[in-house]
């Protein structure tokens, strides 16, 4: 440790105190540790630790079959698990050059947005708890219950669906779906109204939030984050509008940016984004084609041919991206999986300079890592 | 020892204080059942949930359950700790909270022991309760409880000050520390007429004399894990538990009798104005768990300026005008007037602040705008690339 302090206080100073957040710190988000070194209420520098959720992913994808690493990769970012499986069966399919049906694309988009609604809801939930305002959280984990609801209906589980197929779905959604998913719009939007008209602009969620952390564009890119941690610091890049994929291309949706690029933006964003998803699935529904859903590859063993791809996508929490080597079996060579959330904590020493030991509960929440995916 | 004591006070009055210390323990701590019952009740219902159910009807039966979950779990003390320390601790806590009640009146008689200078015995004890909150943040040789003992150290003695000082514009207003007398003289007019100013001060400084929300700050869980109390558990962490709902109730029950006119209420006389003033105080908690189930937590350096920046010299200020209006002999409608107008400037100056959100909002929205309109020049000049 003697070591690690000479290494990053070159004026240590004997008041300094080691306070260990984590992996225990109920506001650590799941089991991440900051080592804080702190001065008085006053941060002076923090080493993140991590690894405490390895499971080695990707690891074990080398030694399953193509389908079953669809399960894997429900398991990477918990909470967003519809778009982890959306971006590993692009990949298999860009792969083998598969046509996606398109009513399989629509269910796969509206399931999409859905659960990027949910993510957010529960960034919603943890930011208030973070502050210390207790009652939206209640609100939006009773709409996020509500979206887990149906997700139960479509695919029969709440998190962790595995059912998304490569070439398809596991099967077709149930016949009230649309009907189920309207009237789920209009709670969504009622929840998401009543916790942002308690929260966001109250002044002392603004006075805990606003001017902290700030991150520059120039240093908001050079750090390589990606989602709403990027768009807060005013720079204009999404996945679906950059290089739309899937059917994305065909939805009118706005891209919410930030002014300042401070705690507030970051999270302010994540607000605006849940009505536009919103409006994305509303389109998506009065599109939604009729046709076969089911892959046409049925339940036959899939042989990529060798070769490898690396697709991308805009998770909830960033920019995911698959790296896929084949080499002609039915097991990949290789995947690698560049997670949002750990190229966005790489700022977090940046961002935890000269904070108070409650802004650093407040940075690393609008952050929103998930730590499944952090370790991976 | 006992012996010069009896000399003293008298064997009946002796009595008289060790019954009516018994009769006032078992009714608070009936009162802090009630009280962890009505919170859950309300935050529940704030936060359109129903609050527990099932424990008996109307969920009345919860508190109980608590009380034996907490008396029958382990009680863990940490091998590191200052085990007399660790252990003092809540006793100091709890023993300054109940000692605050025995001069505090329910009515003209319903009273331990009444002192002539109740209100300055109260804020003396008061006092105390921080010194057992920073020996069990250092006891329990943790790092966060260092901090929230710290921390609470900071902000309850910065705190006590406006609560002295408004104390003090009641007391000249009265004429007297004595409880009773300070009821008595709200006989015309009760003191939040007068002294509106007073009452902000002193509820907002007794929402951080108890650590409540927006004032949670020396215990926040999702920062320093509770505190002075994160090593505790069982039965000693239930007696801060007490403590804290027992400093709540006599908050509320000292602004009902400093403003709102204690006992005193229209159609009740004698002993039953014990009813006015539990419906009052009763009401200024239920305000309390609303600021709760509303408000986020401010962090401690905003919470040190609010109250050396605002609160000390607002409530010097309010201390000024009762000492004008006393000495001149103005008529009452005078202080109202003032305290009203010191008020209305904290209003102001608090409006302009809370318009900020909402130029904020269109600041956010005209940004929005701007972007989404270059954006749709962009791609009407240029196809958008298409495809995986």
């Amino acid at each position: 440790m003697t070591q690690v302090s000479e290494n990053m206080l070159p004026d240590a100073e004997p008041v300094e105190m080691l306070l260990n957040m984590g992996p225990q710190h109920p506001s650590t988000h799941g089991v991440f540790r900051m080592v804080l070194w702190v001065d008085g209420e006053k941060v002076v520098d923090v080493e993140p630790h991590i690894g405490y959720l390895h499971r080695g992913s990707e690891k074990l994808c080398e030694g399953e079959q193509y389908h079953q690493i669809i399960t894997l990769f429900d398991r990477l970012d918990y909470i967003a698990n519809f778009n982890n499986e959306q971006v590993y069966c692009r990949a298999v399919e860009k792969l083998m050059g598969l046509e996606v049906s398109e009513r399989s694309e629509y269910i796969r988009v509206i399931l999409c947005e859905l659960n990027r609604i949910a993510s957010h809801m529960l960034f919603i939930a943890t930011m208030g708890l973070d502050a210390g305002a207790m009652t939206p959280s209640m609100f939006c984990f009773r709409g996020r219950e509500r979206i887990q609801a149906v997700f139960e209906a479509v695919s029969g589980a709440r998190m962790m669906h595995n059912y998304f197929r490569i070439g398809g779905l596991k099967e077709d959604v149930p016949d009230d779906f649309v009907q189920q998913v309207r009237d789920l719009l209009i709670l969504i939007k009622e929840d998401t109204d009543e916790s942002d008209k308690l929260l966001s602009f109250n002044e002392i969620f603004l006075a805990r939030l606003k001017d902290v952390a700030v991150i520059s564009a120039e240093d908001a890119i050079d750090f390589g984050l990606t989602g709403p941690c990027l768009r807060a610091s005013g720079v204009d890049y999404d996945v679906r509008k950059a290089a739309p994929y899937s059917v994305y291309d065909r939805f009118d949706f706005d891209v919410p940016i930030g002014l300042d690029g401070d705690c507030w933006d970051r999270y302010y964003l994540r607000v605006q984004e849940i009505y536009q998803s919103v409006r994305i699935v509303e389109q998506a529904l009065d599109q939604l084609p009729e046709g076969e859903v089911v892959s046409s590859l049925g339940r036959r063993l899939i042989r990529p041919p060798a070769g490898e791809v690396y697709v991308r996508a805009e998770n909830p929490r960033g920019e995911i991206g698959v790296y896929l080597i084949s080499d002609g079996t039915d097991r990949p060579y290789r995947v690698k999986v560049r997670p949002p959330s750990f190229c966005n904590l790489s700022a977090l020493r940046l961002m935890l300079k000269d904070c108070w030991i409650a802004d650093a509960v407040v940075i690393l929440g609008a952050l929103d890592i998930v730590l499944g995916e952090v370790d991976r | 020892m006992p012996a010069t004591i009896l000399l003293t006070i008298g064997l009946a009055s002796f009595i008289w204080i060790v019954v009516g210390l018994f009769i006032m323990f078992t009714t608070l701590s009936v009162v802090v059942l009630s009280l962890t019952w009505l919170e859950r009740k309300v935050l529940g219902r704030l936060q359109r949930r129903l609050g527990p159910t099932r424990t008996g009807p109307m969920g009345l039966m919860q508190p109980m359950a608590d009380a034996l979950k907490l008396i029958l779990k382990e009680d863990i003390i940490p091998a590191s700790s200052e085990k007399a320390i660790f252990w003092v601790a809540p006793i100091i806590v709890v023993v300054s909270a109940f000692m605050i009640w025995v001069t505090i009146p329910g009515t003209q008689n319903a009273v331990i022991q009444n002192l002539d200078l109740g209100l300055f015995y109260i804020i003396a004890f008061s006092v105390v309760g921080i010194l057992g909150l920073v020996l069990a943040g250092w006891g329990s040789a943790n790092k966060y409880g260092t901090l929230g003992g710290l921390r609470a150290a900071a902000q309850l003695i910065s705190y006590e000050i406006p609560i002295i000082m408004v104390a003090i514009s009641v007391a000249m207003l009265a004429q007297s520390l004595d409880m009773r007398e300070i009821v008595n003289q709200q006989d015309s007019y009760i003191f939040f007429l007068v002294q509106p100013l007073g009452l902000v001060i002193f509820f907002i400084a007794g929402l951080a004399e108890v650590g409540r929300t927006p004032f949670d700050i020396y215990f926040a869980e999702s920062e320093v894990v509770g505190g002075p109390f994160v090593e505790y558990s069982g039965a000693h962490w239930s007696v801060f538990f007490l403590a804290e709902y027992i400093n709540t109730f006599a908050i509320a029950a000292l602004t009902v009798i400093l403003f709102f006119g204690g006992w005193s209420g229209p159609g009740l006389s004698g002993d039953w104005g014990i009813i006015w003033f539990l419906l009052k105080v009763y009401l200024v908690i239920m305000v309390i768990f609303w600021v709760r189930g509303t408000f986020p937590r401010l962090r401690i350096d905003q919470l040190m300026a609010f109250a050396w920046k605002v609160m000390v010299p607002l409530s010097f200020l309010s201390v000024v005008m009762t000492a004008v209006y006393q000495f001149y002999e103005w008529p009452p409608w005078s202080l109202t007037a003032m305290s009203v107008a010191g008020l209305l400037v904290v209003g102001y100056l608090i409006y302009k602040r809370m318009t900020g959100p909402s130029r904020l909002a269109a600041q956010v929205r005209i940004r929005q705008q701007e972007l989404e309109t270059q954006r749709r020049a962009l791609s009407h000049a240029s196809t958008p690339a298409g495809g995986n």
